[in-house]
């Protein structure tokens, strides 16, 4: 009898099913307007089973309820460095975002360099943060691969513990790509001449290994595997460009070879708005907060409102920068473009459905519907107000964190 | 880099004709100007809906509800209904205009005045006055256990420093003596390479400035008998004759309790910076009463003794009634972000009340400038900023920021935008993508 109570109660805890009631929800669907009283029900799979009114969409009998001033679904960031950069800036023990002992290696993953356990993954899975991009960051000419994947996930030990391994290929134009110490490339028309002739071997590579007789393919080659990938489409190269030549110079590489191009950080993507539009190229913008030095210092916070304006597809990132903050926090970077100029409405987007489409993941992330990933971030006020709490976070229909942050 | 040395902007030294980032000439005004209307936070005391600030000759004549305020008869009245008036801040803890202090040659230089380094032209100045900033405390970095002298500017109009510093009522130039410790004052030789060797040639180097003072007082004003003239211990002779306030970088629990251990022996004025770990220590910091100048971070961490850095800081010492500011320290948080610092306070449990005192009033407490600025209170100099909402919203800009009575930014002229929201040339020490031999 005993037993059996037991077995019953940590059945029903193992199945708590769980129903999100917030009074101001965003789904983030359709024309992106906010709904009042709200239900998310998230069933056992981890997906979004029903979203709807709260007079229309009673909680079934069991379920656990967590209620909330405001829901939206869980933060996307588009491109950080979090998992291999930590946040004590230890180097060997932390600070896996780039290695610089070449400037060209594409053959680089980011699943055998992540750190889930960093505690800055958990400081930006409590401020609302349920999916990264992250991997290498900007600072080679190519310093290397990308990934996609949950910030619930520790470690990764099977494949279905990353939505994406190979999310893009990492690259540099302009002087935070250049290499120290007189080593190449120190010039951005280095860069690119170095860039070009590491994509023409790759697509020369490529032609052997499908011209070759099966006895006769070249030897495999991890780096032009990897080049060869984003060649044929396989993966995006993600290029960090600035200033407005480095911006022109990865659309003239994207005519030339025909990959598939992400523009990153884009700090003058302002001056070439129509050749970015007509390109119909997307841009991961760069933390608005990032200091305006180097390659950025002619940035502007309104760079995302005149993104919008043109039409052009855009999300925002935490990036990577070397100093404090060791993360810049992507919810607060959507706050301040909200702050100059992009409405709020499209500056949760830019935070959700944007980047879930960016990076080829809508279908299940980066809105509340029902079959999606039952991923929220509950908040006591605007998320977007400096003073607002993120009261709770929601991951596959599990609750992640219920700290106030 | 990884010596986690704060981060300076390059100067660029390249540029033959120097674009002066001038504002409109704006004079102190002849007559008196009434800025009516708006809800005033004065920070002294409640805030006030429906106020009148009146400001003459550089100073707030007057300040209250509008049936409380008579307005002169030949002000000028500016309509500000709708908008939000407050303080002038202040910031506490800056590294704007490019400066510098002590240089690699040895790690206790109190000789060096940053007032020495400054460039007044420099686009961080005009920046900051985006950010609604008027005084700041313009420091060294904190590399060195002394690594020179600081210096109180008001951010008005001017052609120099002086004419930008403020003074002390002896006429000297305001401003105090950053220290630090911790790691980032741990070097190589001659630094020293341990804690307690950090505090050892601190203290040594501070019972010779007692030496030194002993023989001064000893001289009884003879010539003849003083000491030969040492800059370095001069100015540690002012620090413990409380003349000059110590800036103390700190981050760790440890640290911070070393820095009270030598206020305690030495007797000096001390404000804690940063001081990350506070809400680890935030009684023995109230015990001993020192003010603390805080910081708050997007992020914890960047190194390993502030990885607790917590924005629970500013409500722990609220509680026990530590006077707190909040600084920039721009460049690690850009100026034009100063009120989001506040509002992180708040987020961390600080009352609304103390996190806008933290960017005014407590500021300009922990630099001695408490009589003359850091609230709207008649007499005191006419430092105001004119928001479009509420200070520790998100979504608030500041439209104009006025200093001694003069506008030194107006969020409507191009020049004033381009420096708040960034674009061509913001970022750079001066404008560098114009031509040519003016503007």
């Amino acid at each position: 009898m005993t037993r059996a109570l037991i077995f019953l109660l940590f059945a029903s805890a193992a199945q708590a099913q769980l129903a999100i009631k917030a009074k101001t929800l965003y789904p983030m669907t359709g024309d992106l307007a906010p709904w009042q009283d709200a239900v998310v029900l998230c069933g056992p799979d981890g997906k979004i089973q029903r979203v709807g009114p709260a007079a229309e969409t009673p909680v079934p009998d069991g379920w656990k309820v967590v209620e909330a001033e405001v829901a939206m679904p869980g933060i996307i960031d588009a491109r950080t460095a979090v998992g291999l950069t930590g946040l004590l800036n230890w180097e060997q023990r932390d600070q896996e975002q780039f290695e610089n002992s070449a400037p060209v290696q594409p053959e680089l993953r980011a699943v055998d360099a992540y750190n889930g356990r960093d505690p800055l993954v958990q400081w930006v899975r409590e401020l609302g943060v349920t999916t990264m991009h992250t991997g290498h960051a900007a600072g080679e000419l190519v310093s290397g691969q990308t990934m996609i994947l949950k910030t619930n996930i520790v470690s990764i030990t099977k494949p279905e513990d990353v939505l994406n391994a190979f999310a893009g290929v990492a690259v540099t134009l302009g002087s935070e790509g250049f290499a120290k110490g007189g080593k190449a490339p120190g010039t951005r028309a280095k860069s690119v001449a170095m860039l070009r002739a590491e994509l023409i071997k790759a697509r020369e590579y490529q032609d052997k290994l499908e011209r070759a007789e099966a006895d006769k393919k070249p030897d495999r080659d991890l780096h032009l595997e990897a080049l060869g990938a984003v060649l044929k489409k396989e993966a995006p190269l993600i290029i960090t460009a600035d200033r407005h030549q480095d911006i022109a110079a990865a659309l003239r590489l994207q005519t030339e070879f025909g990959f598939k191009l992400v523009l990153d950080s884009a700090a003058e993507a302002y001056q070439l708005l129509e050749p970015i539009k007509a390109a119909g190229i997307p841009v991961l913008v760069h933390p608005l907060m990032a200091r305006p030095a180097g390659d950025r210092e002619h940035l502007t916070f309104t760079l995302p409102a005149k993104l919008h304006a043109a039409g052009i597809p855009f999300a925002f990132q935490s990036g990577y920068e070397a100093y404090v903050p060791k993360t810049r926090v992507v919810l607060f970077e959507a706050g301040m473009a909200a702050a100059h100029g992009l409405a709020k409405e499209q500056a949760l987007a830019a935070l959700s459905i944007r980047p879930a489409e960016i990076l080829g993941l809508a279908a299940r992330l980066g809105s509340l519907a029902a079959g999606k990933d039952a991923d929220l971030a509950l908040y006591d006020g605007d998320p977007l107000e400096t003073t607002t709490h993120c009261t709770g976070v929601i991951i596959d229909g599990k609750v992640v964190s219920q700290e106030r942050r | 880099m990884k010596r986690l040395a704060w981060i300076f902007p390059a100067a660029l030294l390249t540029v033959a004709a120097i674009a002066f980032a001038q504002n409109d000439p704006a004079p102190v005004a002849a007559k008196p100007r009434a800025f009516t209307g708006a809800r005033i936070f004065p920070v002294s005391g409640p805030v006030i809906e429906d106020g009148v600030l009146v400001v003459s000759g550089g100073r707030i004549t007057a300040v209250g509800a509008r049936a409380s305020v008579t307005i002169p008869g030949d002000a000028e009245v500016v309509d500000c209904k709708g908008k939000v008036i407050m303080p002038g801040l202040v910031c506490t803890h800056s590294h704007i205009g490019a400066p510098s202090g002590g240089d690699m040659s040895a790690p206790i230089q109190p000789e060096a005045r940053v007032l020495d380094s400054i460039d007044i032209r420099d686009n961080t100045l005009a920046r900051a006055r985006a950010g609604g900033l008027t005084t700041v405390n313009i420091m060294p970095g904190s590399g060195h256990l002394i690594s020179g002298q600081t210096v109180y500017l008001k951010l008005r109009d001017g052609r120099t420093i002086e004419e930008l510093a403020l003074k002390n009522d002896d006429g000297s130039l305001a401003g105090g003596l950053k220290m630090a410790n911790g790691t980032n004052s741990i070097r190589e030789a001659p630094f020293p390479g341990t804690r307690g060797k950090s505090a050892a040639l601190v203290r040594q180097q501070f019972l010779k400035a007692r030496d030194y003072q002993r023989k001064i007082a000893a001289a009884a004003g003879d010539a003849t008998k003083l000491p030969d003239r040492d800059l370095g211990l001069e100015t540690l002779v002012q620090v413990l004759e409380g003349r000059r306030v110590v800036h103390h970088h700190t981050h760790r629990a440890d640290d911070i309790l070393t820095v009270l251990r030598l206020k305690e022996e030495f007797g000096f004025k001390c404000v804690l910076h940063h001081v990350s770990d506070a809400w680890k220590v935030a009684d023995e910091i109230a015990a001993a009463g020192v003010g603390c100048s805080i910081i708050n971070l997007d992020s914890p961490g960047g190194k390993l003794e502030a990885r607790d850095i917590d924005w629970r800081n500013g409500a722990e010492l609220e509680k026990r009634g530590v006077i707190t500011a909040v600084h920039t320290d721009d460049p690690i948080c850009d100026s034009r972000w100063f009120l989001r610092s506040a509002a992180l306070s708040v987020r961390g449990g600080m009352s609304r009340e103390k996190a806008i005192e933290s960017v005014t009033l407590a500021g300009a407490r922990l630099l001695g400038l408490e009589q003359r600025l850091g609230s709207l209170e008649a007499g005191k100099d006419a430092d105001f900023i004119l928001l479009n909402g509420d200070p520790l919203s998100n979504y608030t800009r500041v439209e104009q920021t006025w200093a001694d009575g003069a506008k030194v930014f107006d969020l409507t002229r191009p020049e004033d935008q381009l420096m708040a929201e960034g674009g061509p040339g913001a970022g750079s020490s001066r404008l560098t993508n114009t031509c040519c031999f003016s503007k």
